[in-house]
């Protein structure tokens, strides 16, 4: 567990370094992801990817070559870390990233094929491929940043996930972990790798981390420090700490998080993208002012005026985000919206998990299209509420100033294409 | 049974994939909608299991904390000290296996489970997700069960344990049919909140706890349960 504080710098990156074929490869998946935007049928994020990889399988490989890679995981707050990175890391010349959560090969392939000299990549990563993409991309650094339950029908179980996680890391060579060391879990599966900044980045949901990943004995807990009583497995002494509004660096300095965007899931992740900037020389002064101006990432936190109303759309797509969605919400009214399509788990099981007691008092709509669930679920909870059929019902029955939506991801996308694509 | 209904959560820190609180949250309900007191004790891994509960509930997990948990229960005696008194049990999914005689451990190997009712579980070929649908023995005077499964066991019976019902839809125990029950002990493959959507099964459980007919509850506070059961029988039948 040695933090290695030598500042990485990237080198200059050739254009026309590719194969043929991988080139060509590159070129007709970015053609194809072009299409598909004007073609209206996404944000042709995938199809590239997908196109390109067809002719060449090792195109990710090909596009990684050069470039000093940043993998982004974990259960919740990907696609908002990868953002606040790209944005401090921003100093240093062109970043590729796949900014819109298209999180898988084809997603990281069309990212770099879009940005052929771009010397940096940061790309977000779906938790049950780091090990593959470790080694497909040999990535320089990979933050982790949280492990919680989610969407269970399709996802894998989570102690499974983070013993894939450890064999792939304890094994992986020049590479920096970026990891949480307030999540037992992530700390566990970060335990062998060689080089690991630990920060302390705060974990709000705990319902998946009660016992010891090593032995399985009842952790004990005080604050956000952890250790086995039966084990040697402990919290890691960490370099980073998230502390209330304030980030304290290595140093010991402290400095307030001016985010402009809510909540301390957000500082959370911008503590973890500050230690990531530190890999690269980047300190809190340059990277900081950056990331505190990003304010919208993938429509998440958008706020639109609707019928005079201002609405703020938070997405949450399982129980521990939407513990940190409940402690965002201001206190005017609010609507919820679940569906259970395929990308949001077919199971509205994780409903129950959701403690949904501090809603009581405040005027409460329910939409998606598996409100009957979520309305018996506030009935447990004594949380009164109406049904309605849409955003724009909820906003004429609260005729306030504000309304804020909570939104699990199809129920999200479905609201954001109503009230229009501003992001 | 005391004044007041004592419900126990066994190992949360353990037993707790997907909702599992659910069932803990609907048999209070229905018994306070009956003006039944509720008591709820959430015992965690490194706590003694009361013996004097009424209604036991077990929930579900990966197989390491399963393992990890069918081992401290034993250890522990709490739950077959009440079983033997005539307490109820309550199990999904894992829980389900771990009442058991055995089931299948991390690569397939056997580990004891509590004995509580005599079923032996394992692993099937395939992992059973989706919806299930399946008729209750018509002993138990339950409705039709509505659930989500999310497993890859198969469960054999003994003599002496009946299966909870029959499946119209889903994987279940592996054999046609869904759960198991013998007493006052009983469970099941759908995970996770199984008595949201199944009042009936929690009736059930509070009459086998309480020994008395239940009382009707006022039948708008059972409106969007009816609408929901409605809702996913429609849409799993259809």
């Amino acid at each position: 567990m040695t933090t290695s504080t030598q500042p990485v710098q990237p080198q200059q990156r050739g254009r026309a370094r590719l194969p043929f074929r991988a080139r060509l490869a590159a070129t007709v998946g970015g053609a194809a992801g072009r299409a598909s935007r004007l073609a209206g049928r996404g944000d042709g994020s995938v199809i590239g990817g997908v196109i390109g990889l067809r002719l060449q399988p090792d195109l990710l490989s090909l596009l990684a070559q050069g470039r000093q890679i940043v993998l982004v995981t974990g259960t919740n707050g990907k696609t908002t870390t990868t953002r606040l990175i790209t944005a401090a890391l921003g100093a240093l010349g062109q970043v590729a990233s796949n900014a819109f959560g298209a999180n898988m090969e084809a997603g990281m392939v069309s990212a770099l094929a879009r940005a052929p000299d771009a010397a940096l990549a940061v790309l977000e990563t779906d938790e049950k491929y780091i090990p593959s993409m470790l080694e497909k991309t040999s990535a320089r650094v990979v933050v982790l940043l949280n492990l919680s339950r989610d969407q269970m029908d399709r996802a894998a179980e989570i102690w499974l996930l983070a013993r894939r996680w450890r064999a792939a890391l304890a094994k992986a060579q020049n590479l920096q972990v970026i990891a949480n060391a307030d999540d037992p879990l992530v700390a566990w599966a970060a335990g062998e790798a060689r080089q690991v900044t630990w920060v302390s980045a705060g974990q709000r949901w705990q319902d998946d981390s009660w016992c010891c990943p090593n032995c399985g004995a009842h952790l004990r807990r005080d604050g956000d420090d952890w250790h086995c009583r039966e084990c040697s497995c402990r919290r890691p002494p960490v370099r980073w700490m998230l502390s209330g509004e304030q980030v304290i660096e290595p140093s010991g300095r402290s400095s307030p998080l001016a985010l402009t965007l809510p909540g301390r899931a957000n500082r959370s992740n911008a503590v973890m993208a500050l230690a990531v900037a530190e890999v690269f020389g980047i300190s809190v002064g340059q990277a900081l002012p950056a990331i505190a101006a990003v304010k919208s990432v993938a429509g998440r936190y958008t706020q639109v005026t609707r019928k005079d109303t201002a609405v703020r759309l938070l997405l949450a797509k399982n129980p521990a985000g939407w513990l940190e969605a409940l402690d965002v919400l201001g206190p005017g009214p609010v609507l919820l919206a679940v569906n259970a399509q395929v990308p949001d788990g077919r199971d509205t099981s994780w409903l129950w998990d959701v403690d949904y007691r501090r809603l009581r008092g405040r005027p409460v709509f329910v939409a998606g299209e598996r409100a009957i669930d979520l309305a018996v679920r506030l009935e447990a909870d004594e949380v009164l509420f109406r049904i309605v059929a849409s955003v724009d019902d909820a906003i004429d029955l609260a005729r306030g100033p504000t309304l804020e939506v909570i939104a699990n991801y199809t129920a999200f996308q479905q609201i954001r294409a109503l009230l229009g694509r501003a992001t | 049974m005391n004044d007041a209904l004592r419900l126990v959560w066994i190992y949360p820190d353990l037993l707790s994939t997907y909702g599992d609180r659910g069932n803990l949250l609907v048999l209070a309900r229905r018994a306070q909608l009956r003006g039944i007191r509720v008591e709820i004790a959430q015992v965690n891994s490194d706590q003694r299991v009361p013996a004097d509960g009424d209604i036991y509930l077990l929930g579900g997990g990966e197989d390491l904390p399963q393992i990890l948990a069918a081992k401290r229960l034993r250890g522990d005696g709490g739950l077959t000290q009440a079983v033997s008194r005539g307490a109820v049990v309550f199990a999904v999914c894992a829980g389900y296996q771990i009442i058991g005689t055995e089931f299948g451990g991390v690569d397939g190997e056997p580990v004891p489970g509590l004995d509580l009712i005599d079923i032996r579980s394992g692993r099937g070929d395939r992992r059973g997700v989706g919806e299930i649908l399946a008729d209750v023995d018509p002993a138990l005077g339950v409705a039709r069960l509505t659930g989500f499964e999310n497993h890859q066991g198969m469960t054999r019976r003994g003599p002496g344990v009946a299966p909870l019902a029959t499946l119209v839809t889903g994987v279940g125990n592996g054999d046609g049919t869904e759960g198991a029950y013998a007493g006052h002990v009983a469970g099941t493959y759908l995970h996770g909140p199984a008595l949201v959507r199944n009042p009936s099964l929690a009736d059930l459980l509070l009459g086998w706890a309480t020994g008395m007919p239940l009382p009707a509850i006022d039948p708008r506070q059972e409106e969007l349960v009816a609408d929901l059961r409605a809702e996913r029988l429609a849409a799993v039948s259809g």
